[in-house]
């Protein structure tokens, strides 16, 4: 024995003597799971202030005898939970039910990630390392890491993701529990994220997750923050990139406090510079960006309640490819016919007009409780204020004026259930309201693009899901109801032409000039459903299937547009008679994984009735000179696909990598494919680590995009005066199958007890031209030329 | 449940909240202002004027532009030409041909034919020495016949690329704000 035990255990002696005539009193116990009140066998149980020690048996139980009369403090430890402190006054044999927390929900987000629970939907998540590298992209960029996303872009900036061929409105994104809401139905409208805000995102393919909406006949994005740790920790991150093309700049940087009590505040903001992006052989003139955002976060977590505040800002200044700015047909014609773009002029950090100008902020409060053996109650507000404006080209007064000025205003409250007492068999449900204002700045002196409008949403779901031994079943049904109330302006000539006179007439409130002021009301009912299973054969294998039916009322663009627009030269018309579209989708999943050999093989299949598209009919002529002609119709659409994911470890050293995905999308009703359809693409790449050099990881990898070649044609003839002449102008054909070669390496290493890691790739490293398919600037110019980047992240 | 009478108290006065902002609050009407609903070209020789007009008041709505041509030409004569853009939407009308003198730099018009039915040159020029195309001269062919004129005006033009200055908009660039097209006669 050494001296120091000796020396405990005599002062321990002496303080047992000390209270002796007290010291006689017992001290039982059980403790318990709090979902379940099972028995928690070997859980520690140590009286700290009287020092006393135990173990609980198989039924929980624990006893103490000749414990003292006073203050007692407990402390119950458990491997698998966190640890309890209890304090009280102890003056007679006391028994007590000490309730303890498994970590059920921190086990549920790590074994996600490692995607060893059974889930029924067809699932990918990226950890925080895989956003860390993209910390200077768009969310649509990191997320076309994931089999079976895609994007379509405007140029290099705004970038939307596609999930199984679909994106906008058909895709839902939720950012730390708030469903983002910032006018998505427009292809040029990117979602106003900070990537670097993620601890992690989850895609959800197809409508299968009905707690966040009964509309998403895509997939829904999850975008969460990092889990929060109740420790007493101080932890920072900054990660430093920069690019030679567009010569960008980036940096953000995050600080991390809490406290073992469980409060917490967490900081970060993040900075993004970039000039004008180039080609191979030419640059890409006004294609800059200048973003700001930052994040605040505060709250108090415990296993039995919490509370959380959360505020986030973000404004992007978006330059638009001069070239891509068009006055009619003709100028469309030049443009395409260029074999680059009309005007080219040296790189530059400015972004002048045409552009865009968004600021988006979130503010959301959510408070939870649990109920002993019951479940856990969730409340939560949130706030959304996104305001955008869009510069174009114009004269006089107006020359720095913007031509839309749109702000969207949103309300939700919402509050949720979850029975988890019984972990196999879990089941929540939820109730939500929400309010939106739109409106639409008329001192633009430009007609407005989407009208003002109210619109109020009420959502109630239940989802279930239940475990058995290998086999885990999930069902959800959802009711929504949307009414939307809007207040808009139509040209007399417009209204007639489109037949409104004779089906809406009673929507006229005023007639203003050659103007009628209208008030379309309308009211939705959406039922939706989801069901899944998956059931593991063995170790190695496992498979899913899944269905969901989901409905998506028309978005305000396909119920009102109505004028020119710009960067697309045509005219585009809304259709106020537009019906809800709805979708059946049937996905199943087939995942193998070993020691070496990881696959998951994804097929879908989406049949969608009233499917909304916008194609061209007619052209019309103005004193600018004559423009296409575009509506938004219905028809039946199918899309059908399959993606491919596989990891091959060769050695502790070597890995191999593949990403494939195919869609075919058809227009039923009128017999041939649909618009838009990403290309087969499929990724390969080879990655070499090895942990005695500096963890040093190099990853060479391979981009193939085919040629689209299956797409609708909807080219079109127009007479271009100047040349007396009549041309056919060729909007459907698609760009060639393109191949690209990136490379990627990093070291990282710790120092002073700071992490540090340093990256270098080169992107496209044979500064190959290329055009892509679903980027909406293909008519003017080609993509991105050979890119070289360098990053630091420190971590402290 | 408290919290569920929370939520009904919350959802209701969104609902109100919502209903108040409906009464009668309605949105201003917008009168486009860079619209340009008419073209209006005067072309004089001597005592005999001839006028261009097209004029389109819906904008961009279904609307066609009602053309009219007053006359027609003499052949080989040359008439003194003068462009003149409006905003009709606004009243009075706004001549929006003072804005596109005032960033001369930034506009030029073309002029197009057919069957070499004229012939044009610019009279005016900017602060470069550059044509801007409001005034002009235009000679009607030696013979008679018909044909079509096409008045086209480009905003942001390469006024230094090849041709431009002498008219040509092969190499123009810049963004079209005005195409406009007469069938003219020459006898």
């Amino acid at each position: 024995m050494t001296k120091s035990k000796v020396l405990f255990i005599l002062v321990l002696f002496i303080h047992v003597t000390i209270k002796a005539q007290e010291c006689n009193y017992t001290f039982n116990g059980v403790v318990e799971d709090f979902h379940d009140k099972t028995a928690i066998s070997d859980a520690v149980v140590y009286v700290k202030n009287q020092n006393k020690f135990t173990t609980t048996d198989v039924n929980g139980n624990f006893s103490f005898k000749n414990i003292c009369k006073g203050k007692i403090i407990v402390e119950i430890s458990h491997v698998a939970c966190d640890t309890k402190r209890l304090e009280f006054y102890l003056n007679e044999n006391t028994f007590k039910e000490i309730l303890i927390e498994h970590h059920i929900e921190e086990l549920e987000t790590v074994t996600i990630k490692s995607n060893s629970i059974l889930k029924t939907t067809q699932e990918s998540v990226l950890k925080t390392s895989a956003i860390e590298n993209l910390s200077d992209a768009s969310l649509g960029d990191v997320l076309k890491q994931i089999s079976g996303v895609s994007s379509i872009n405007t140029g290099s900036s705004i970038v939307k993701p596609i999930i199984n061929g679909l994106h906008s409105s058909r895709n839902l994104i939720m950012v730390n529990g708030v469903r983002l809401q910032d006018q998505d139905w427009g292809i040029e409208h990117a979602p106003n994220i900070d990537v670097n805000a993620a601890g992690s995102i989850s895609v959800i393919k197809g409508a299968n997750a009905l707690e966040y909406g009964g509309d998403a006949i895509g997939g829904v994005v999850i975008v969460n923050p990092e889990n929060i740790i109740t420790k007493d920790t101080l932890s920072g991150k900054t990660i430093i990139s920069q690019q030679s093309n567009a010569r960008s700049f980036s940096v953000n940087s995050s600080l991390r406090k809490s406290y073992k009590s469980g409060w917490f505040v967490n900081g970060l903001a993040s900075y993004k510079r970039y000039g004008d992006a180039n080609t191979p052989d030419y640059s890409l003139t006004n294609t800059g960006l200048n973003s700001k955002s930052f994040t605040l976060q505060t709250g108090y977590k415990s296993f039995e309640k919490g509370f959380e505040l959360y505020y986030s800002y973000i404004t992007n200044e978006i330059g638009i490819l001069k070239a891509s700015h068009l006055g009619n047909t003709a100028d469309l014609v030049n443009a395409i016919n260029s074999p680059q773009p009309l005007l080219i002029k040296d790189f530059s950090y400015d972004i002048n007009n045409p552009k865009q100008d968004v600021t988006h902020q979130l503010t959301k409060a959510i408070f939870y409780k649990r109920f002993r053996g019951l479940g856990k109650l969730n409340f939560q507000y949130d706030y959304q204020d996104n305001h955008r404006f869009e510069y174009d080209i114009r004269t006089g007064d107006d020359k720095f004026k913007p031509s839309i000025d749109l702000r969207l205003k949103t309300h939700t409250v919402k509050a949720d259930l979850k029975l988890d007492s019984n972990i196999e068999r879990i089941l929540k449900i939820g109730i939500l309201a929400g309010y939106q204002n739109n409106f639409p700045n008329s001192e633009t002196g430009v007609r407005r693009l989407i009208p003002d409008y109210d619109k109020i949403d009420f959502g109630i779901y239940t989802i279930g899901n239940f475990t058995f031994d290998n086999l885990k079943l999930s069902g959800g049904l959802r009711y929504d109801y949307n009414y939307i109330n809007s207040k808009k302006y139509y040209y007399k000539s417009r209204w007639d032409n489109l037949g409104y006179n004779q089906t809406f007439a009673s929507f006229i409130i005023k007639e203003e000039g050659n103007q009628y002021l209208t008030n379309p009301i309308f009211h939705y009912h959406n039922f939706s459903a989801s069901a899944g299973a998956s059931y593991k054969l063995n170790d190695k294998n496992t498979i899913l299937l899944n269905y969901g039916l989901a409905k998506r009322p028309p978005n305000p663009s396909e119920l009102f547009s109505d004028g020119l627009h710009h960067s697309a030269s045509r005219i585009e018309l809304g259709d106020l008679s537009i019906q809800p579209e709805t979708s059946h989708r049937i996905g199943a999943s087939y995942m193998f994984s070993n020691a070496k050999f990881n696959s998951t093989l994804e097929v879908f299949f989406n049949q969608i009735s009233n499917f909304i598209f916008i194609e061209p009919g007619g052209i019309e002529t103005t004193l600018r000179g004559s423009f296409p002609v575009w509506n938004y119709k219905q028809t039946n659409a199918r899309l059908t696909g399959v993606d491919l994911t596989m990891q091959y470890l060769i050695n502790s050293n070597w890995a191999l990598n593949n990403n494939t995905s195919y869609i075919l999308g058809d227009d039923l009703l009128q017999n041939r494919p649909l618009i838009d359809m990403p290309p087969f693409k499929t990724v390969n790449s080879i990655a070499y680590n090895n942990k005695k050099w500096l963890n040093f990881t190099s990853t060479l990898e391979s981009e193939f995009v085919g040629k689209q070649t299956r797409y609708p044609n909807n080219n079109f003839y127009a007479y271009i005066p100047t040349t007396d002449s009549t041309v056919l102008v060729d909007i459907s054909s698609t760009p060639k199958a393109y191949h690209l070669l990136n490379i990627s390496n990093e070291i990282s290493f710790k120092y002073a007890k700071t992490n540090f890691s340093l990256g270098f790739s080169v992107n496209n490293i044979l500064n190959t031209s290329y055009r892509n398919y679903l980027n909406r600037l293909r008519y003017f110019s080609d993509d991105l030329g050979r890119n070289f980047k360098i990053q630091l992240k420190i971590k402290y | 449940m408290k919290s569920q009478k929370i939520l009904l108290i919350a959802f209701l006065s969104l609902i109100t909240l919502a209903s108040c902002s409906d009464d009668d609050n309605n949105p201003l009407p917008v009168n486009e202002e860079e619209v340009i609903t008419t073209l209006e070209v005067t072309l004089t020789n001597g005592t005999t004027t001839v006028t261009l007009l097209s004029t389109d008041l819906d904008g961009d709505g279904p609307n066609d532009p009602v053309v009219s041509v007053s006359g027609n030409f003499e052949k080989g004569m040359t008439y003194d030409g003068v462009l003149k853009l409006l905003n009709e939407t606004e009243s009075p009308a706004e001549n929006i041909t003072e804005e596109v003198e005032e960033e001369a730099l930034d506009h030029q018009f073309f002029y197009s034919t057919t069957n070499s039915i004229a012939t044009f040159a610019y009279s005016d020029e900017d602060t470069d020495g550059n044509p801007i195309g409001i005034e002009f001269k235009m000679t009607a062919s030696a013979d008679a016949g018909n044909g079509k004129v096409t008045f086209t005006l480009r905003h942001e033009p390469n006024k230094n690329a090849s041709g431009v200055k002498d008219g040509d908009i092969t190499n123009a660039a810049g963004e079209t704000d005005i195409e406009v097209t007469f069938d003219v006669v020459v006898e």
